[in-house]
């Protein structure tokens, strides 16, 4: 299977319906800081392109915030498409050049396993342990609680066990094989 | 002396705008000859033609004079109206004080006032002295010579012959069928070509009043519409024959043939074995052990389609867009998809012209299900390095610089006119385009006719076509030729040119300065003969003979020294 192919099937999207339009990039509010945007991604994938998608920093900036899928004239998802793609890079051992971002990629579906649902103080405490960076952007953190923006304690949802399930059967488990490359990134490269 | 009436048309405002029409009416009431002068605010409705109608009846009108729009317009209708009360025909004449007056003085309306008095007076001048004609009648051999056996060609043969005309159908390959036979299948239906010919084919060579010459070309073409001869030569075994038939129509259907891949070198036409252009992949796809690349006989895994090859590039190329590649190359990285699912296609383009019924589904459909990959930009070079091609591209809409290296390419290059058909387009005396296509009488209005009666066209020989187009422009061509072929007689403008056999000297300076070959030497002595199904009226002929021999009907010298005399 290719790496398009395990991404559709992942991802439960069908790029072929992608005509380049660009809005999915134009609406991104992370595409200022990505190698290629959303749009480019598709095509790279199309091409057979899978090292260059898969070492790019976009899938780790990707924030999944869905504007992309919201904007789509064809009403491709490309949320579910990053996060098949990070799961596919880890799969292949492909690692975000800024090892912070798989750190807080890790953390964040920990806490979310455990709560249901995220929790930003947690979030950013367990990610200051674990990079050591403790005093960075503590000022904004600070003025968030006080604002009432940012809950101190954590809250549990009822249905956290159903999450957490989801999450493990998305998970790529070690030992999984990577996609095989593609016919066209064999003959095009 | 006559009774002429003169009525002058407002045209609404745009003669009445500018041009005082009571002044016009007074100016030719005045004249001597003229017993009726009125006006009206459009002449050509109904009640307009009523009003000259009853004052042809009132005034006991010999002769009529309306004063309005060019004679291209409505002079048909007011010859109509003026025969229905008993005047001849050709004793109404339009004076255009519309196009020839108010339109172009418009600034000026006593000048243009002045001008129209003079143009409507010398009008009456010359309709005074009309004679009173009817349209020459000539006789029509109702047989058609249809030139080329492809789908268009083969549609008119049948169509003719079912009506019950006999047709001499004449192609200039070994076999019927055309360019269609060499298709794998069809875009829509998908059926191959080869079938959708088979019923055609067999009726057309079953048909009794079909009579099929192939191995044959048409040499020339004499005589006019209803009555031309042609000349046709075959090549048999033993040598060429010559046939000569007498058609009352001919039809033209020579098609198209490739463009030669060795004129898109920058796309490595004619360098590689694997770079072929899209009749051959038509071709490739229908070997029975399946698709396999020239070179070596493997499956193509990559297969890359050039849009546009040598098309829309004035520079390098023709400046046309040959219409049909954008579906044929959907058709084919289809088929491809279909017998190579492992495989990949891609194709790149300037843009999709998928313009037709159920087109652009069919289109979007090679992109959503068949999972073809369209790259919409340009190719900048295709080229064999050491046996491998290489294919440098951009994808404009990711703006990412592509370098590829497929193992088949294929060109969608230009359809071009058949090779021959400018020789054969001065046999039959048609023109053609600056590309080579022949030109149709009128790009909207009359597509399939040429500005030479009884010629007419249909299929890729007026310009690149699919199938259906070919087969609509087959049927309407034959239409147009059973609308000839169901008059009785042909009837023909009797304002043509004649000679006076006392005066003419045979000098033959007329033949030569007649534009449409109407003119020749009578056989049985030496004066000039007029053919008049051919004479168009120009009067080049009187203007270039010595003797003044010669003249065009109703437009005599004495007429138009009087219409001269009038306006000076």
């Amino acid at each position: 299977m290719t790496l398009l192919e395990a991404v559709e099937q992942r991802s439960h999207q069908d790029l072929r319906l992608c005509f380049q339009c660009h809005k999915c990039t134009a609406g991104c509010p992370s595409a200022v800081d990505m190698l290629f945007g959303p749009d480019r991604v598709i095509r790279l994938l199309q091409l057979g392109e899978d090292r260059r998608v898969l070492g790019s920093p976009d899938l780790w900036l990707c924030a999944g915030c869905g504007t992309c899928g919201a904007r789509c004239p064809n009403g491709i998802d490309m949320a579910p498409v990053m996060e098949s793609l990070r799961a596919a890079a880890l799969v292949s051992g492909t690692r975000p050049g800024d090892p912070g971002a798989l750190a807080f990629h890790r953390l964040f579906l920990g806490v979310a396993r455990r709560l249901g649902r995220s929790h930003e103080a947690t979030l950013l405490i367990l990610y200051k342990l674990r990079s050591g960076n403790l005093f960075s952007d503590l000022g904004s953190g600070i003025r968030l609680v006080l604002k009432g923006k940012v809950p101190l304690l954590p809250h549990r949802i009822a249905g956290w066990r159903e999450v957490a399930q989801t999450i493990d059967a998305y998970t790529p488990r070690a030992g999984e094989p990577p996609c095989e490359e593609s016919a066209r990134s064999k003959a095009w490269n | 002396m006559s009774r002429v009436g003169v009525f002058v048309c407002h045209c609404g405002n745009n003669i009445a705008g500018t041009l005082n029409v009571e002044q016009v009416v007074r100016a030719a009431g005045a004249h001597p000859e003229v017993s009726f002068a009125a006006d009206y605010r459009y002449m050509c409705s109904d009640p307009g033609q009523e009003l000259i109608r009853t004052a042809i009846r009132e005034h006991q009108l010999d002769a009529v004079v309306v004063a309005a729009c060019s004679p291209a317009m409505h002079e048909a209708t007011f010859r109509k109206a003026c025969a229905a009360e008993g005047v001849n025909a050709y004793r109404c004449e339009s004076a255009n004080i519309r196009e020839q007056a108010s339109w172009v003085h418009q600034k000026q309306p006593e000048a243009a006032t002045d001008k129209a008095s003079d143009i409507v007076l010398s009008v009456v001048e010359k309709v005074r002295r009309n004679a009173s004609l009817a349209p020459i009648r000539l006789p029509l051999t109702r047989r058609s010579l249809v030139i080329g056996g492809g789908i268009s060609g083969l549609t008119a043969a049948l169509d003719l012959a079912d009506a019950g005309y006999p047709v001499i159908l004449v192609e200039r390959s070994p076999a019927l069928g055309g360019k269609m036979r060499q298709f794998s299948r069809s875009y829509l239906n998908l059926a191959d070509g080869e079938q959708l010919l088979q019923d055609r084919l067999s009726r057309v060579s079953e048909h009794v009043q079909i009579q099929v010459l192939p191995s044959a070309e048409v040499r020339q073409l004499s005589g006019y519409v209803g009555n031309f001869e042609a000349r046709v030569a075959r090549q048999e075994p033993e040598g060429e024959v010559e046939f000569t038939f007498e058609v009352g129509a001919v039809i033209v259907a020579t098609g198209w043939d490739p463009y030669p891949l060795e004129r898109v070198p920058w796309l490595g036409g004619g360098s590689h074995p694997d770079i072929v252009d899209t009749l051959t992949f038509e071709r490739m796809l229908l070997q029975p052990e399946g698709l396999r690349r020239p070179s070596d006989g493997r499956v193509p895994q990559q297969v890359v389609f050039v849009q546009c090859a040598g098309s829309r590039d004035p520079e390098r190329g023709v400046p046309y867009c040959s219409k049909v590649c954008c579906m044929v190359v959907a058709k084919q990285a289809r088929a491809y998809r279909q017998q190579v699912p492992q495989g990949s296609a891609c194709v790149f383009y300037t843009d999709i012209r998928s313009g037709g019924k159920g087109y652009e589904e069919y289109v979007q459909q090679a992109a959503e299900q068949y999972g073809v990959l369209y790259l919409r930009g340009e190719v900048g070079r295709v080229e064999a390095v050491d046996g491998q091609i290489r294919l440098q591209g951009e994808d404009t809409l990711s703006g990412l610089q592509l370098e590829l290296t497929p193992d088949l390419v294929v060109l969608a290059t230009p359809l071009l006119p058949a090779a021959g058909v400018q020789e054969l387009a001065q046999v039959l005396r048609i023109s053609a385009d600056s590309n080579g296509f022949l030109s149709e009488a009128h790009p909207k209005l009359r597509p399939v006719e040429t500005l030479t009666a009884g010629v007419f066209l249909a299929g890729c020989s007026q310009g690149p076509k699919d199938i259906p187009e070919s087969v609509a422009q087959g049927g309407a061509a034959a239409a147009k030729v059973m609308q000839l072929f169901s008059q009785e007689m042909l009837l023909q403008s009797p304002t043509v040119a004649v000679v006076d056999a006392e005066i003419c000297s045979g000098c033959g300076a007329c033949i030569e300065t007649c534009p449409y070959g109407a003119r020749s030497l009578s056989r049985v002595r030496p004066v000039a003969v007029v053919n008049p199904a051919l004479c168009q009226a120009c009067g080049a002929c009187a203007v270039i003979c010595p003797n003044k021999a010669t003249e065009v009907v109703n437009w005599d010298a004495g007429q138009i020294l009087a219409m001269v005399g009038e306006v000076s």
